[in-house]
């Protein structure tokens, strides 16, 4: 296949879900260009590649960079891939921008990820509960955290099927060896979709904000073979410490200091053995069902183990 | 952030009788900031530990600032924790707890040499808080359960060193091999402190249920 050749096919691959257009056009377009008026390959291509844009109407970013692939949910790994994906939607989040669409969580039998849907992509409404095949998504990262994002060439279908939604849930029992800085009562920026932790009143984003406080806990759990990042949200702080987040502002204010809820929690919880579920994200694994450890343990199993080796 | 302080290294469970054993130490990276790893008798590298025994006793030895030792007994022997002014919350808990009580340690292994050249492990804190009963039979489970699975992987490594029909298959025991190398003790050592621990565990059970 001739170099040019080649480079058409790239093209057309790119824009055969969007315009009707054969392989010899965007050939012959590009042809005039490298041999006729002597323009390198690669500004040749981007012009041609321009040229189609129009005629379709899309902007460049909608454009997947070749052919995406069908991948399952566990294998979403890296940012800015294009994939196709045939998942269900689990839930719908109320979304906090009037940018995006729609928002909420996708599952497949490996596991669960987040979605989001530009409202200028123009796409049809997802139903929760349904079963969709989503061809076109690109993924995107943040904080270790997986998302696909749905853009105006997503080719979406309903699926007349049902899926089973697998979890990616871990579940670990270990002791909890660490509370980590950034646990207790914090404050988040306030600025939509934003939330980040603040830093001495500082969003890294913002700037100097008037914060919103919030509990968590950010912990290791260790089983002697792995350390395990665990994050506690505000409903699993409250029910691990029994501590409420207006009782923590009430600490906090008597104090005249934030940082005595997270000495009080972690009093209360470092050193002891629990069993967490949750799912994982990225290095994390968000603390779901926490029960701690104080049954009576096992020892005669061992024991006649110790004593054949 | 370096990488280094992304991965934590994982607490190690390991009764006192092998911790105390752990004498020589090592660093995998010539990096300043590479972590210091004690070589356990079993096999196994351990840059932190968590154990969990009975705080018997709490002595400030500190000559010019408070530097406190506490005894903390398991089943097997006794840990030294030492924690000073750069361990405040460490150092106050040994300050105000009243043995005997059961304490959780999550610590740095630590040696050092004493007059007479032998060299001495201890536990430098990084917290410690007191727990029930409960905790620290689970942790004997637990530690004697690890302690087992290195002692399982040290006898395979070794049963394949010795036969050497089969020494390209063998498995690497990084760890195993450094062990033999620096200690003299045999493992089956760990192994009667880890049926002497279960026993104890046994007999307390059926004490308590007679």
């Amino acid at each position: 296949m001739s170099d040019v050749r080649q480079h058409a096919d790239d093209i057309h691959d790119q824009f055969s879900d969007h315009l009707d257009v054969s392989v010899e056009d965007v050939e012959e377009r590009l042809a005039t260009l490298v041999d006729e008026y002597k323009v390198p390959m690669d500004e040749a291509r981007r012009s041609v590649t321009n040229h189609y844009l129009e005629e379709a109407g899309l902007d460049r970013e909608d454009l997947s960079s070749g052919s995406s692939e069908a991948v399952n949910v566990e294998d979403v790994d890296e940012p800015e891939e294009w994939v196709d994906l045939t998942a269900k939607v689990i839930e719908l989040w109320d979304p906090r921008s009037d940018a995006v669409a729609q928002v909420g969580l996708l599952g497949d039998p490996t596991g669960t990820i987040k979605f989001t849907k530009w409202a200028k992509s123009e796409l049809p409404a997802l139903e929760e509960g349904g079963v969709y095949s989503l061809e076109n998504v690109v993924t995107d990262e943040y904080q270790g955290r997986y998302s696909v994002k749905l853009n105006s060439t997503t080719i979406i279908e309903e699926l007349d099927e049902e899926l089973e939604v697998g979890d990616d849930t871990s579940e670990i029992e270990g002791a909890l060896v660490d509370m980590q800085s950034g646990s207790g009562l914090i404050k988040r920026c306030p600025k939509e979709d934003c939330t980040r932790v603040l830093q001495n009143g500082r969003c890294n984003e913002h700037g100097e904000v008037e914060g919103e406080f919030d509990l968590r806990i950010k912990a290791v759990v260790d089983d002697g073979l792995d350390a395990h990042e665990v994050i506690f949200d505000k409903e699993a702080t409250e029910e691990l410490t029994g501590l409420s987040l207006e009782e923590a502002k009430d600490m906090a204010m008597d104090a005249l200091d934030t940082t005595v809820v997270a000495d009080e929690i972690a009093d209360d919880i470092v050193g002891t053995y629990y069993r967490i579920e949750g799912p994982t994200f990225g290095r994390y694994v968000l603390a779901d069902d926490v029960s701690e450890l104080d049954g009576p343990a096992d020892a005669e199993q061992l024991l006649i183990k110790a004593r054949s080796m | 952030m370096s990488q280094a302080e992304l991965t934590r290294e994982v607490a190690r469970r390991v009764f006192a009788s092998e911790f105390n054993d752990s004498t020589y130490t090592f660093k995998e990276s010539d990096d300043e900031r590479a972590p210091n790893f004690a070589l356990l008798p079993t096999g196994d590298r351990a840059n932190r530990a968590f154990i969990v025994g009975t705080l018997t006793e709490t002595e400030d030895v500190g000559e010019d600032s408070e530097y406190w030792r506490g005894r903390v007994v398991d089943p097997t022997g006794t840990f030294f924790v030492y924690a000073g002014q750069y361990q405040p919350e460490a150092a106050s808990i040994l300050r105000e707890t009243e043995p005997p009580a059961y304490v959780s340690v999550v610590g740095k292994p630590r040696t050092y040499e004493t007059e007479d050249g032998s060299v001495n492990v201890s536990v430098r804190p990084e917290s410690i808080a007191v727990v029930d009963a409960a905790t620290r039979d689970r942790w004997v489970v637990e530690t004697a359960e690890r302690t087992l699975d290195r002692i399982e992987a040290f006898e395979e490594w070794e049963a394949e060193q010795e036969a050497p029909e089969s020494a390209s298959t063998a498995p690497t025991n990084e760890y195993a091999q450094m062990a033999r190398e620096q200690y003299d003790s045999p493992v089956v050592n760990y192994r009667n402190d880890v049926i002497q621990a279960l026993e104890q565990l046994e007999e307390q059970e059926a004490d308590a249920t007679a």
